[in-house]
């Protein structure tokens, strides 16, 4: 099985999030990135289902400059088998997703998995117009996922509980917690890593439809109102005439 | 010209995230001096459909067959932008629930529009050009986005905008589905709900338990405080790694982004991580024992205490609130 892993590149949510350029831009100055989150459980699961590269194989793929490849070694050492960075800004999820596709189709693959969103935007966007580029079935926030030759079995989140999917490979999934434990990467994958094939691609002409144009800080709350632990009654009165929610 | 909301609904039934995206729909078609016209799909009685017309939509495109009563995104997709492109839709708007976030990509896809997800704001029009505003890094920024393609497909977070009743009627359209077989792709062969349960994503209330509460044992109490505020329940991230409460509980950058109207936290440090799934909570309260957890920090009521006495008494108290 051949499986295309898409990795975003976000700052660590630890990150002091500030702005430059009259907050028109994001200040990447001293942020640490590292991989999204969702795409680790989703790396962790293609690693999974090839069996190690034992049957098939695990390309990760970013669309990011040559910044990023930092993040993309690191997806090597858990144990992608070979990585491909399209050298591009990843404008918006309109260009990353045109990237991909365009990429996928030159290579094809028989599972793409993304993480459900990146977590520095929460676009959601990727995984799902990647699928529609290619016209390929897609499901966006699986919990679960098996595979028994051409046959997938998932489990969807919904509101309140979850669907059970049935598709068939070629097929898009995004991924979110449940479905495999994140990897952490040892000294034999960091030291193979290195030598594991990177390959840059310039990117396909697309011009992005959207565009962050300006960044401000939400309202701090006010100071917190302490309630004595004897005095309950207060909480309870102040929750219903003052915050107005019960 | 016309704005589309897609309405959801479960079971037949409309949630108050739809009538959430008919007002913004119509708050919208407002701005631009012209109609909101809805889609839904499934089966769904003509009374609930009627419903619609009282929150600004005029009409009402409804899909039914029995090939659409259970979700496929890729046929959902090319039912609504057929719909979008037959009315003239310069907007689609949808409420960002589970499946909209598999579904609204593929939408702005097939209509080359610039896609919102999580809009917090109305769009400032100018010209053809929107500006909307959303949260970003964790809730630690809001980003203005600005879409200038010629449709805007925007998503709006369950809870995240009013409702208001206006008044009106909608007549109601039978739409045809232009579907092919290549549309369904996935298929949906069973659904599990917790019935008894109020959906966390669209919980007004929401009481989260943390490791101050020790064990899943201790959950009685937290789930009788959310059934007397008549709340979902969530929890933390290490509770539901251990295994206490099921992942779907989980809130939290790596979990559930909740904006209810009351968010209590008991037991719960308040780490950044968690913060970024719940503090655009409207309003928040924090019992813990430690006097510097940091949740305080981003808090409007606060018991410092030990929840083992707190919850209970805070039952009891509520339990004679309501019952007055
Ligand atoms: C990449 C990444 C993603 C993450 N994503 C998430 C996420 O999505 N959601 C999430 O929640 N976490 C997430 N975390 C974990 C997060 O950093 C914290 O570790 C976690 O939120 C702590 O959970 P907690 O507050 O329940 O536990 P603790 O930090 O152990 O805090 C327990 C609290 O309970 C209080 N307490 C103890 N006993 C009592 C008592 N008897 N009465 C009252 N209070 C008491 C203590 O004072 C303490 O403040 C993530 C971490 C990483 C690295
Ligand atoms: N620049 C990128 N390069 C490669 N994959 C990406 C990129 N941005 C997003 N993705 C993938 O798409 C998923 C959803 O991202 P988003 O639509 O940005 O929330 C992420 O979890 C990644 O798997």
């Amino acid at each position: 099985m051949k499986i295309l892993v898409c990795i975003s590149n976000v700052p660590d949510t630890t990150s002091k999030i500030t702005f430059t350029n009259n907050d028109s831009e994001f200040n990447t100055a001293g942020i640490q990135y590292i991989i999204n989150p969702y795409d680790e459980i989703a790396l962790a699961k293609a690693i999974e289902l090839t069996n190690g590269g034992e049957n098939g194989s695990v390309t990760v793929i970013t669309v990011g400059e040559a910044t990023t490849e930092a993040t993309i070694r690191k997806a090597l050492a858990i144990g992608a088998d070979n990585a491909v960075r399209i050298n591009a800004i990843p404008a918006d999820a309109w260009f990353v997703a045109n990237q991909i596709a365009d990429y996928a189709k030159k290579n094809s693959f028989d599972l793409i998995l993304t993480g459900r969103e990146s977590i520095d935007y929460n676009g959601a966007q990727v995984g799902a117009m990647v699928a529609e580029l290619l016209s390929l079935p897609s499901v966006s926030i699986a919990k679960s996922i098996s595979i028994d030759g051409n046959q997938v079995n998932i489990e969807r989140e919904i509101e309140g509980g979850k669907e059970v999917i049935s598709a068939t490979l070629p097929l898009v999934i995004g991924t979110a917690e449940g479905v495999a434990e994140p990897k952490i990467p040892n000294m034999r994958g960091i030291m193979a890593a290195r030598s594991k094939p990177l390959d840059v691609v310039e990117p396909v002409d697309v011009k992005p439809l959207t565009k962050f144009t300006k960044y401000t800080t939400p309202a701090a709350r006010g100071n917190v109102k302490l309630i004595d632990e004897n005095n309950i009654n207060e909480l309870v009165n102040l929750l219903h005439s003052e915050a107005k929610v019960i | 010209m016309s704005v589309l909301v897609y309405i959801e609904n479960t079971e037949g039934q409309f949630k108050k995230s739809a009538f959430e995206v008919a007002t913004y729909g119509k708050d919208i078609a407002t701005q631009l001096g012209t109609d909101v016209i809805a889609i839904a799909i499934g089966d769904i009685a003509t009374d609930e459909l009627t419903k619609l017309g009282n929150y600004g939509i005029s009409k009402v495109l409804h899909v039914s067959n029995d090939n659409l009563k259970t979700f496929v995104n890729q046929a959902y997709a090319a039912i609504i932008a057929a719909a979008a492109k037959q009315h003239q839709a310069t907007v689609v708007v949808l409420s960002n629930t589970f499946s909209v976030k598999g579904l609204a990509p593929r939408i702005a896809t097939k209509l080359s529009a610039g896609l919102v997800s999580g809009a917090t704001s109305l769009p400032t029009i100018n010209g053809e050009t929107f500006e909307v505003q959303k949260t970003a890094f964790s809730n630690k920024a809001i980003a203005s986005v600005s879409v200038d393609s010629a449709i805007k497909v925007i998503t709006i977070n369950p809870n995240g905008y009013g409702v208001k009743e206006i008044g009106g009627t909608a007549s109601i359209e039978n739409f045809n589905a232009p579907t092919e077989s290549s549309d369904f792709g996935t298929i949906v062969k069973d659904i599990v709900r917790a019935t008894d349960k109020i959906s966390l994503p669209e919980a007004e209330i929401v009481v989260s338990g943390g490791r101050g509460m020790k064990g899943p044992e201790n959950w009685a109490m937290i789930e009788e405080l959310a059934e007397v505020l008549g709340a979902a329940t969530a929890c933390s991230k290490p509770v539901s790694d251990a295994g206490w409460r099921p992942h779907s509980e989980h809130v939290g950058q790596t979990g559930i982004v909740v904006s209810p109207n009351l968010y209590i936290a008991i037991g719960i440090s308040g780490a950044i991580q968690h913060l970024a799934g719940v503090s655009s909570s409207k309003t928040i309260v924090v019992i813990n024992k430690d006097p510097e957890a940091p949740f305080f920090k981003v808090a409007d009521y606060g018991i410092v205490g030990d929840a083992f006495v707190v919850v209970p008494k805070l039952i009891e108290a509520l339990k004679s609130y309501k019952a007055n």
